[in-house]
């Protein structure tokens, strides 16, 4: 087992006619953490639905786990790539807490006992196994977050795809999400504004620009090169 | 800013809501059936359920005047049934002084019957979400064997009929900001067509996010295995305890229904 992600000559249009993305190459080897930074519409988001067939290349190829991203694959590439999206409100989807943490394993034909099993640890991997009978409604953003990585740490993801993790969140919650993901060892790959998290965490960053990877290489390396931040409406932490 | 519903459930922890919620509605579904089967004008078998629904709330530690209060929700639609008063045949208490209407004995009782059981069936359904929170209401529908679809429906409505109200909230605080006049200008905000203008913009924006929100949670469910089929943790055995209970409750019911048959 390879927690790689390998993406080829990627290149993706809307049916609408929108060129989202242009030919994307990007290679990410076993438990690599990746930062995706780039202005609003750049195509963070399109990219991260085609790491889970959400979305399809209209051209080229792309690999999780050494497997290609096709019908008879999408089963076991879900339950490798764990993606999480921007708003809680559209990860969270069941009224009760536990019930979303157990939708993934659930749907995945586990037995209940590991079912359950499963979604208690992954409650207690982010600190919320107090929350387990409540109602997301209710909830603070901040904990909303934290409850939307366990729904997808219930399913054991080789490969962690976040959308905007730390958008929102006051300081306090900000800095106890990025504790949690420096603990983690899986495969990354996060989109992000906060570039002083990019710093932080991330050793490799790829900047994506009008649908194009403009930059990709270490963290240190293209945060010091501010002629490059500042081309992509991006700034120096 | 958030909108939380008064939720109609109350915490008293109960011997009433420890009970299983799958008892908890077939009593409550069973309950209603048979009060709607007692026949009209069975006066004692209707103190007698409502003695039952009066048991309940003192077993559920809530006012039992709460019970009757929200189960007057009831009176509106039972008062559609006034006109058998005057409609149904039989022996004449009065005669109203306009249109030449007369009261009749037998559509009095009708409608005074129609009342009572309205009202105490009302009741039952009270004292259930009173005792039952909603989520284990909609996990006893799904082990009831409920289709999923249907139970997922209702779901779906009660964890995002919040988050929109919420959204409505904002748009609507935001048109309240804009909504500024100059001195001496004519205030535009008066015109009735104005307004349901504005209003009609805001309901489709609603309608527009909704209809995003919904391709996103979509995605969420396919992204975490979903493949058209819902599927649910199936549930614990349940107690002797518990079906006791349902029984003793509904054995009570079938009762007070099939002694006032007879007595018809």
């Amino acid at each position: 087992m390879h927690h790689t992600v390998e993406i080829e000559n990627l290149s993706f249009q809307y049916p609408d006619g929108h060129q989202a993305l242009r030919n994307i190459s990007l290679h990410i080897g076993p438990d690599e953490k990746v930062a995706l930074v780039g202005p609003n519409g750049a195509g963070k988001s399109t990219l991260m639905l085609h790491l889970n067939g959400l979305l399809r290349p209209s051209e080229g190829e792309v690999c999780v786990g050494g497997l290609p991203v096709t019908d008879e694959n999408l089963g076991q590439i879900r339950a490798w790539v764990g993606l999480v999206f921007q708003n809680p409100d559209d990860q969270l989807f069941n009224p009760r807490v536990f019930d979303d943490v157990a939708f993934g394993p659930l749907h995945m034909n586990l037995p209940e006992e590991e079912v359950r099993r499963r979604s208690v640890e992954a409650l207690a991997a982010v600190g919320m196994e107090n929350y387990a009978d409540r109602i997301s409604h209710h909830l603070s953003i901040g904990e909303k977050k934290r409850i939307a990585i366990a729904t997808v740490l219930s399913m054991d993801p080789k490969i962690l795809v976040l959308d905007e993790p730390t958008a929102m969140l006051d300081p306090r919650s900000r800095r106890s999400l990025i504790n949690l993901l420096r603990e983690m060892e899986r495969t990354m790959l996060v989109a992000t504004h906060d570039m002083r998290m990019v710093e932080e965490l991330f050793p490799r960053t790829v900047i994506l620009d009008g649908g194009q990877i403009v930059a990709d290489g270490p963290t240190h390396q293209i945060l010091n090169d501010e002629p490059l931040l500042e081309a992509h409406g991006l700034e120096k932490p | 800013m958030h909108f939380h519903v008064a939720d109609a459930y109350l915490d008293t922890g109960s011997v009433l809501h420890r009970l299983d919620s799958r008892v908890k509605v077939v009593i409550t579904v069973l309950l209603i059936l048979l009060i709607g089967l007692t026949p009209m004008g069975a006066f004692g078998a209707y103190v007698g359920f409502f003695a039952l629904m009066m048991i309940g709330a003192v077993l559920a530690r809530v006012d039992p005047w709460l019970v009757v209060r929200r189960s007057m929700v009831a009176l509106p639609f039972a008062a559609a049934a006034v006109t058998l008063v005057f409609t149904v045949p039989g022996r004449t208490l009065a005669t109203l002084p306009v249109a030449g209407l007369s009261i009749s004995e037998a559509g009095l009782i009708r409608f005074v019957s129609i009342l009572f059981k309205s009202m105490i069936s009302v009741q039952a359904a009270v004292l259930l979400m009173l005792t039952t929170h909603f989520t284990d209401m909609l996990w006893a529908l799904g082990a009831l064997r409920v289709p999923r679809v249907l139970v997922a429906i209702i779901s779906f409505m009660y964890r995002y009929i919040f988050v929109l109200v919420d959204e409505a909230m904002r748009l609507s605080r935001a048109r309240d900001s804009r909504s500024a006049v100059l001195a001496g200008q004519p205030e535009r905000g008066q015109s009735v067509l104005f307004r349901a203008r504005t209003t009609g913009r805001m309901i489709g924006n609603l309608f527009l996010r909704s209809l995003e929100r919904s391709e996103r949670v979509y995605q969420a469910m396919l992204s975490r295995g979903y493949r058209g089929e819902l599927r649910q943790l199936s549930p614990p055995s349940l107690s002797g305890q518990d079906v006791l209970v349902g029984l003793i409750a509904v054995g009570v019911g079938m009762a007070l229904t099939g002694i006032s048959l007879l007595l018809r």
